[in-house]
């Protein structure tokens, strides 16, 4: 047991219920001193009620909290943030249109004579970012850096308005490898300054990199805190679930029967966006394709799916040359794509779930050739039941649902159109586990079935458990396929790091 | 050069062009006497599109600014020919009156989560239900003070006279600028026209912000009315019917962007220039008619949107190569 | 079906309620006001004369429903209604049949949708601005074909559009019933609501499905522009004569506003053209109450905007949050049920 004065934070026996659930039940949370602790759980876990409960965001119903041995109440998140408590979301919270100084110090420019002095607070903020080897134009808007200088300005923002505690909550999930090597830096350096920080992220690699220690919830309760270095991935994985499913994501991969080969791109790309790249795809086949971020992989899927049409090549069915320089072009001949970003592209939220199930069939036959009320119904229920999607019923707005339940719903939406040709992009990125295999399974019945389907995916295993070939992005460019037994996990990170260091020389 | 003076340039650009044009056509038009008229003709306008830019900026929008402006008109020619206290007295009393109106609809848009459009919308059916009710006739306003006031001028060179409204505009620009850009709440006005959401978390206000945006927006147009009281010398209650449009317009023309965050309160005295000069140049035509001028204006306005659209579309491959 | 029917009551619940209470409290200050009379095979009364003075803002309010169900908003209407009340002037006075005069009418009014719409759809401008343009210059190019005169005519035909009547209805009140059921039907039957209500929701989302969003946006700017050449026609055609200045002025606001009182959100999504109808009808019934029931008229606008503010703050979210919360004590009176969660 450590004494109060190890820890910077705790949190002891916080309850918080919503109407019908209860969402966090008397969990204990300790934060050190110079400790990066990673809090981990699927999605319902109750992650970031805690995390808003330590924030002021919610108001608990129960526990309290310490901050410092002393026992605090914050209000809302600027009352916390006064207090100590910083917090650094995944879309950074700063505003684009102001300039990186006046997003330093919103709120406490410094002033002379009642006006703002400018030049002052210029540099004063030059000065606090050179700290995080940032060396920047600080009048400049915002919005003209990468998310990954902003990622830094924020918490450079959080760490010197706060300067005790700070929360990250998954600061890594648009960021590429170099982006978050700098982050990390930046973690480090915080920790040896003695502040507490909170790491939150689905990608397990992190966890295991830069986390001291591990705590984890489920469904609101708490599972447990852990050395990091005492607790290996299959162990942990078991206490974020709760049942053994690491071994069927991790499953060995299944050798397919070699279909006909039906679609084949030739020269395909678009300027700016993903350089000409020549793609086969046979019947009952799945090619993954791997990458690091911003490598050109959702730019592959938009133009395969011609959401943005491409300007060069050709793509044939069968031996046909066909058009796909829409996405209605391409659902005309049996294409469907569930992207990447579910909120924004996926689901149409405040429509119901049959309704969403419904949409794509329905603008396939045209707005003169409605679906009835009984045949929309039929769908729906259909699919709810065959993805085993949790709703209460089939009118309840899709906004409403989980994650994994919305990108089911989603797929729903494609399979109600008996597609030919699917395209995936991420679709099991932050969704809970169990949806997770449930997916996984799924994309593998769809393959047995005969669909030809493109799945990018950044975790890799996932990749190697169903995919019969591998395409390696890099750049925006096609730079390598991997079929056979050379898909491993080890062969597509060498495939990728092989690629990066062709770029490096 | 900083892409965020792209548009305001553009403005400044535009305005020096066809003056010239206007110069080249009709030479009398480079005169102070011109320059002054400008000013003068267009101060009610100019005051109100300031207090226009401050809401637009921070994502909102005011529909009552012209209602408000003939209350304001109508209220001071009822109180002055009525009773018998000071014009000043009744200025001061009148602001009061316009920028609580403002701060009141500021805290409605604000606690009530409704839009900015539909309240405003109400608040220019009250404003002008309320100078309707004071009086639906056009009053003449024949104070004194009113006379002096209108005798005071700046000559200069050339015949042209800077009178005390057009004096008086550039003065509220000149505060505005200094408002929006030296200022905690100017930077707070554009942090709410970025995300009210982000903001919020960032620690600004905005329930105060948004209310003091309003209250200031209230005021300028109490300003407006009486400088357009000032102007016309009566008080009519279906006067100044579309000012709220011809400021939006201006605004836009301006260089700002109406979805809020990005503009500049310099750039609508240009805008307003420019309107003006449209008004102006068809004046010294003869033959043109007037609705020539609400259609340039229109034609201008879809041009600055277009250069508006061609900007943001160049801005964002450069976003996501840096 | 009993259940589709009764969830289109429950929808339309609330501003049935409000016509209702604002008709009982006209008829109380004004005992006539429910009185109907049939003089020569026409029913006249106030009533009827709040459906037939309501019908530009219910024309308007048709088109402007489908509008911000996208997610937009056609400030346009009003000089539309002007620009097309000058064409249809301007050529019935140069000697046009009245079917051409129509005709081309109505066409002016789907170009001018057909302009928003490109703005909108194509050129992905923001709706409040790109509907801006034309109301600014579109009362100019009304001006610029009367040529700034109030162009009057006296075709019979016309002039019967605006006070003639059929079935014993204002002919008016005729054309907005048969056009409103007409749209309402084609929104309904057809899979157009739904891709409509989609595309205001999540417009990428939508045409990364396959819905044709640009084509979807610029028939919801052609259906207002077409609403507001109608509404134009019947404006000229009731004061025989193109007023440029005048005619719809402000109207495309009282548009909203009706849209608004029926419950259809800015926001874009969930939409119900008879919920507007009825909302427009509210508005004018508000009108017309406050002339009849002796009120100065200077005070219209007043209470106007006082009974709008209270429809509109009883659909405020927050207001609607803070009422759930008032009500929750009575809920917390059944202990069981609070802990049996």
């Amino acid at each position: 047991m450590q004494t109060s004065n190890d820890n910077i934070l705790s949190a002891v026996r916080i309850e918080k219920g919503f109407p019908g659930t209860k969402a966090l039940d008397k969990v204990d949370f300790h934060l050190r001193r110079g400790e990066v602790h990673a809090l981990l759980g699927e999605n319902g876990a109750g992650k970031s009620t805690l995390i808003k409960c330590l924030t002021g965001a919610y108001r608990r119903d129960g526990g309290s909290i310490l901050l410092d041995g002393e026992e605090i109440d914050p209000r809302d998140t600027f009352d916390a943030q006064r207090l100590g408590i910083g917090t650094v979301y995944q879309e950074v919270n700063l505003l684009p249109n102001l300039s990186v100084a006046e997003n330093l110090f919103l709120g406490r420019q410094p002033r002379r004579f009642g006006m703002v002095d400018t030049r002052t607070m210029n540099l004063k903020a030059r000065e606090l970012l050179a700290e995080y080897e940032l060396d920047l134009d600080v009048t400049r808007d915002l919005a003209s850096y990468s998310v990954a200088i902003q990622q830094v300005v924020a918490i450079a923002r959080a760490v010197h308005l706060s300067g005790k505690v700070l929360i990250l909550d998954e600061p890594t999930a648009s960021l590429d490898a170099h982006e978050v090597a700098m982050l990390f830096r930046i973690v480090r350096r915080l920790k040896a300054r003695g502040l507490g920080i909170i790491f939150i992220t689905h990608f397990l690699e992190q966890v295991y990199e830069i986390s001291d220690r591990i705590t984890v919830l489920r469904n609101g309760h708490l599972v447990g805190t852990r050395e990091t270095s005492e607790l290996n991935r299959r162990d942990l994985i078991a206490m974020m679930i709760g049942r053994e499913l690491a071994a069927e994501i991790h499953a060995a991969r299944i050798e397919t029967a070699e279909g006909r080969m039906r679609y084949r791109f030739r020269n395909y790309g678009r300027r700016g966006r993903i350089n000409p790249f020549d793609l086969d795809v046979r019947a009952g086949e799945v090619v993954g394709i791997a990458g690091l971020l911003g490598s050109g992989r959702t730019e592959t899927a938009e133009v395969l799916f011609g959401a943005h049409r491409a300007d060069s090549g050709t793509a044939e069915i069968d031996g046909q040359t066909v058009d796909l320089s829409s996405p209605r072009a391409a659902i005309r001949h049996k294409f469907g794509f569930c992207p990447e970003d579910r909120k924004t592209a996926g689901i149409v939220g405040d429509l119901s779930v049959r309704e969403n199930i419904v949409l794509a069939l329905q603008a396939r036959r045209g707005w003169t050739r409605p679906l009835s009320r009984a045949e929309q119904n039929r769908l729906a229920d259909q699919y709810i039941r065959a993805l085993d999607i949790r709703t209460a019923d089939r009118e309840k707005p899709i906004k409403l649902l989980s994650g994994g339940n919305q990108q089911k719903a989603i797929l729903a939406r494609w399979l109600a159109t008996e597609p030919e040709f699917l395209i995936l992009d991420e679709p099991t990125r932050g969704i809970d586990v169990g949806a997770h295999a449930e997916i996984v399974r799924l994309i593998e019945s769809l393959r047995e079935k005969g669909l030809s389907l493109i799945v990018i995916s950044s975790e890799i295993e996932e990749l190697v458990a169903y995919s019969s070939r591998v395409v390696v992005l890099r750049d925006r460019s096609h730079v390598a396929e991997l079929g056979g037994d050379r898909i491993s996990a080890h062969q597509i990170v060498e495939a990728i790091a092989a690629a990066n260091e062709r770029e490096a020389s | 050069m900083k892409q965020k003076y792209l548009p305001l340039t553009a403005t400044i650009l535009i305005f020096l062009l066809s003056y010239a044009l206007c110069v080249a056509q009709y030479p009398n038009m480079l005169s102070t006497r011109v320059i002054g008229n400008l000013l003068t003709d267009n101060a009610f306008l100019g005051i109100a599109a300031v207090g226009m830019t401050f809401v637009i900026l921070s994502g909102g929008i005011d529909l009552s600014v012209g209602a408000v402006i003939a209350f304001t008109g109508v209220f001071l020619a009822v109180v002055l020919e009525q009773t018998s206290i000071h014009p000043l007295a009744a200025f001061a009393l009148v602001l009061a009156i316009t920028t609580l109106f403002g701060a009141l609809m500021g805290a409605i848009i604000h606690h009530l989560e409704m839009p900015a459009f539909i309240v405003t919308l109400a608040g220019m059916f009250l404003a002008r239900g309320m100078a309707f009710v004071l009086s639906i006739d056009s009053i003449p306003i024949k104070h004194p003070f009113y006379a002096t006031l209108k005798s005071f001028y700046f000559k200069l060179p050339g015949g042209g006279r800077i009178t005390l409204i057009g004096g008086l505009m550039l003065l509220v620009f000149a505060v505005g600028i200094l408002i929006a850009h030296r200022t905690r709440f100017g930077t707070n006005v554009y942090a709410l026209g970025g995300g009210t959401a982000t903001a919020k978390l960032m620690g600004v206000p905005v329930a105060s912000t948004t209310v003091r945006i309003y209250a200031l927006s209230g005021l300028l147009a109490g300003l407006s009315g009486i400088v357009f009281s000032l102007y016309t010398s009566a008080g009519y209650s279906l006067a100044a019917v579309g000012v709220e449009l011809d400021a939006i317009t201006a605004v836009v023309i301006g260089g700002t962007l109406l979805t809020g965050g990005s503009g500049f309160v310099a750039g609508t005295l240009v805008g307003i220039f420019i309107q003006g000069l449209i008004q102006t140049y068809i004046t010294f035509d003869g033959t043109l008619s007037s609705w020539w001028t609400k259609i340039l204006i229109g034609l201008l306005l879809f041009a600055f949107i277009l250069l508006q659209k061609g900007i943001i579309r160049l801005s964002r491959p450069e976003r996501q190569h840096a | 079906m009993t259940s589709t029917v009764r969830t289109y009551l429950g929808r339309l619940l609330p501003q049935l309620i409000a016509l209702a209470i604002i008709i009982a409290a006209i008829s109380i200050i004004f005992p006539g006001f429910l009185n109907l009379q049939i003089q020569n095979g026409r029913l006249y009364g106030s009533l009827i004369d709040i459906l037939n003075r309501g019908a530009p803002v219910v024309l308007l309010a048709i088109g402007m429903t489908v509008v911000i169900a996208t997610k937009g908003i056609d400030l346009s209407v009003g000089a539309v209604m002007a620009i097309c009340g000058a064409v249809s002037a301007s050529l019935i006075t140069s000697g046009h049949s009245l079917a051409e005069t129509l005709l081309v009418t109505l066409a002016v009014g789907v170009l001018c949708g057909v302009w928003n719409g490109i703005l909108v759809a194509v050129l992905d401008i923001q709706p409040i601005i790109a509907t801006l343009v034309l109301m600014v210059a579109g009362r100019g190019i009304a001006q610029l074909i009367t040529e700034g005169a109030i162009l009057t005519f006296n075709d019979p035909g016309l002039i019967f559009i605006g006070s003639g009547s059929f079935l014993g209805l204002p002919m008016p009140v005729v054309i907005w019933l048969v056009f409103g059921i007409l749209v309402a039907l084609v929104v309904r039957q057809t899979a157009l609501g739904m891709l409509v209500e989609a595309v205001g929701v999540n417009r990428e989302a939508s045409t990364l499905s396959g819905v044709f969003t640009p084509v979807l946006l610029i028939a919801a700017y052609v259906l207002s522009g077409l609403c507001a050449a109608i509404a134009g026609v019947i404006a000229a055609a009731d004061i025989k004569g193109a007023d440029a200045n005048n005619a719809g002025l402000w109207l495309e606001l009282d548009a909203i506003l009706a849209v608004v009182v029926g419950g259809t959100s800015l926001l874009g999504g969930r939409f119900s053209i008879a919920a507007s109808v009825l909302g427009a009808i509210i508005i004018q019934a508000i009108n017309t109450g406050i002339l009849l029931s002796g009120f100065p008229p200077e005070f219209n606008l007043i209470i106007k905007a006082a009974i709008i503010v209270f429809i509109l703050v009883l659909q405020s979210p927050r207001f609607r949050a803070v009422f759930t919360f008032v009500s929750m004590p009575r809920a917390a009176g059944r202990p069981t049920e609070r802990e049996a969660k």
